[in-house]
């Protein structure tokens, strides 16, 4: 048996019933890595001693009969959620030696459930990208086809699923940082709700947007660690009290009767390439009885705008603290200014020197009322949209990208880069929960994501749903 | 086209060092991305709310919690991190001479 095939849900059977150990479990996903991962770069660091000592704690556990859902599962993190005592570097150079002082709530969470952390995995530098050829450690490659990319920033998390590296793995969403790599890696990729989840812990991109979330290779997956690292903490005033109420699990049969499915014509306009895949998976719907409801969200073309003003500038001041003073790269100057701006010019690679550009250009006296305060009007037109469409529909169905994964070194321009998270960013702007799954690939065998929006706080609705789905 | 002036002026509000290549690569690159952004220009968003954060309205309070310090043991750690320190003081640069 290939022990590094199991969902979950299958490795927490044979830990169960003693078909193999977690130390066994370990040791194949840490073999497979060591192996392979020369060729895919999904992993920046990878803690053997670290995961086999956690192995050796969770097989006691299972033992002594205390073992949850996740004990004694392998995962990966994406290299910019702290985990204590192994590097974080953000795939940048400026934090390339930074190991991290205290865990993320998330990783105290899963470390409470006997989860065995194998590594740190590769990411756009500071999350900014939507391919991870903006690691300064090399990019990640596509499982299904080395020429291309993983997707990003959370390539890493969404390559090493997808090629058996782990069981699961963290990644964050700032503007569709896991919905979009889980596309193009065929996996599934679950951005929570803004504030289900705390991001204590998550080095900051953009405040008002991050969110840490779930790759996985099952829905179901998604759900056993979605409820494991949701809740309120008080180590993050953002995360939310806010809880749904029962009836809010949406169906569980597959009978869909009374389900609404809104499709926004503005992410069906023309032709290309993931649009008859996706339109068949709803055709797959409307037979289990779903309605198909034709809707506008007449904002949508000027998301991907407002995301690149308000993002950045978030991303401006949050990166402003990679001074050189406190911790991380430090170049010595001749005086303090000097050694602020060495230091971030050594450490900063071009994406990030540019999102910084563009966010203090767009918070400068004389431009912020034009650029900023204007986007973050526009960001309320957005968040309109999104209600008043749930008034008349449960969830939302779009392509999660326009297209397949696209090859390394082919978007040169920064604009066209952005481009790839067209239908990614609004769910952002507004909060929203959202799921990608696989539901096809393209002629070359690359795989093509569908994208479920729900209401905030509707995880397990849109959760449930991708289930049905995938027993259809 | 935006200025090399200004691409000067906003990486020194950024306390950002760039070279002289640099500039050019920014100012092209600056360009071309407020040259799409300006598509915002033509929403009509008088009357309009800025949604500064997309969960405000969850949030009923501010969050604050007890004054009260917690032992836990990190900062020793943090302070490790830190480039340059004197016992357990941060050295920086004087900035008055």
């Amino acid at each position: 048996m290939d022990l590094t095939k199991l969902t979950i849900k299958e490795a927490h059977k044979g830990l169960k019933n003693k078909d193999f150990s977690a130390f066994e479990l370990a040791i194949a996903y840490l073999d497979k890595i060591e192996k392979e991962d020369d060729k895919i770069n999904a992993f920046l660091s990878v803690d053997r001693e670290g995961a086999l000592e956690q192995a050796r704690e969770a097989d006691k556990r299972i033992l002594s009969r205390n073992m949850t859902a996740l004990t004694g599962i392998p995962t990966a993190i994406k290299d910019n959620i702290l985990v204590k005592g192994l590097k974080n570097t953000c795939g940048s150079k400026i934090l390339e030696n930074y190991v991290a002082p205290y865990s993320a709530t998330v990783i105290e969470k899963l470390k409470e459930e006997g989860v065995i952390i194998l590594g740190k995995t590769n990411m756009d530098e500071f999350a900014m990208g939507s391919s991870t050829e903006n690691s300064a450690f090399g990019v990640t490659k596509n499982p299904h086809d080395s020429e291309r990319v993983p997707g990003g920033s959370s390539g890493g998390s969404a390559a090493a699923v997808a090629t058996d590296f782990c069981c699961f793995a963290l990644g964050s969403d700032t503007g569709g940082s896991i919905r979009q790599p889980a596309s193009f890696c065929g996996v599934v990729g679950l951005k929570p709700t803004y504030g289900t989840v705390s991001r204590y812990g998550l080095t900051a991109f953009a405040s008002s947007f991050d969110q840490i979330g779930i790759l996985t290779k099952s829905v179901e997956d998604s759900q056993i660690v979605f409820k494991t690292i949701s809740g309120l903490d008080p180590k993050d005033s953002t995360s939310a009290e806010v809880r749904p109420p029962q009836s809010c699990g949406g169906p569980t049969s597959a009978n869909l009767e009374n389900l609404r499915i809104g499709i926004p014509k503005e992410y069906f306009e023309g032709d290309f390439e993931t649009k008859k895949t996706i339109q068949e998976s709803l055709k797959l719907l409307q037979n289990q009885g779903a309605k198909l409801v034709d809707i506008s969200l007449p904002n949508t073309k000027y998301a991907l705008p407002a995301y690149y003003i308000i993002a950045p500038s978030e991303a401006s001041a949050n990166l402003s603290r990679y001074d050189g003073i406190k911790f991380g790269l430090s170049e010595e100057g001749e005086d303090l200014l000097d050694g602020y701006l060495k230091t971030k010019e050594k450490g900063f690679g071009d994406e990030v020197k540019r999102r910084i550009m563009i966010g203090t250009y767009a918070l400068s006296s004389g431009y912020y009322d034009a650029y900023y305060l204007r986007a973050q009007k526009v960001r309320t037109l957005i968040k309109v949209d999104f209600d008043k469409a749930f008034e008349k529909v449960d969830i939302i169905i779009t392509p999660t990208t326009p297209t397949s994964a696209f090859k390394i070194g082919e978007k040169v321009d920064p604009l066209s880069m952005y481009l790839s998270d067209i239908f990614t960013v609004s769910v952002n702007l507004a909060g929203l929960p959202a799921i990608s799954i696989p539901v096809g690939s393209t002629e070359a065998k690359l795989p093509i994501g569908l994208q479920i929006i729900g209401k905030p706080f509707e995880e397990n609705k849109i959760l449930n749903i991708a289930k049905i789905y995938n027993n259809i | 086209m935006i200025k090399k002036e200004d691409v000067r002026h906003i990486a020194k509000l950024a306390r950002l060092g760039i070279s002289i290549s640099e500039e050019v690569g920014f100012q092209k690159d600056l360009s071309s991305v407020l040259d799409y952004v300006n598509l915002l220009n033509e929403v009509d968003v008088s009357d309009v709310e800025p949604t500064y954060h997309p969960m405000a309205r969850f949030f009923k309070k501010n969050i604050v919690r007890e004054d009260i310090g917690e032992d836990q043991q990190i900062a020793d750690e943090l302070i490790k991190l830190i480039p340059r320190t004197k016992g357990r003081h941060v050295k920086v640069k004087s900035i008055l001479n």
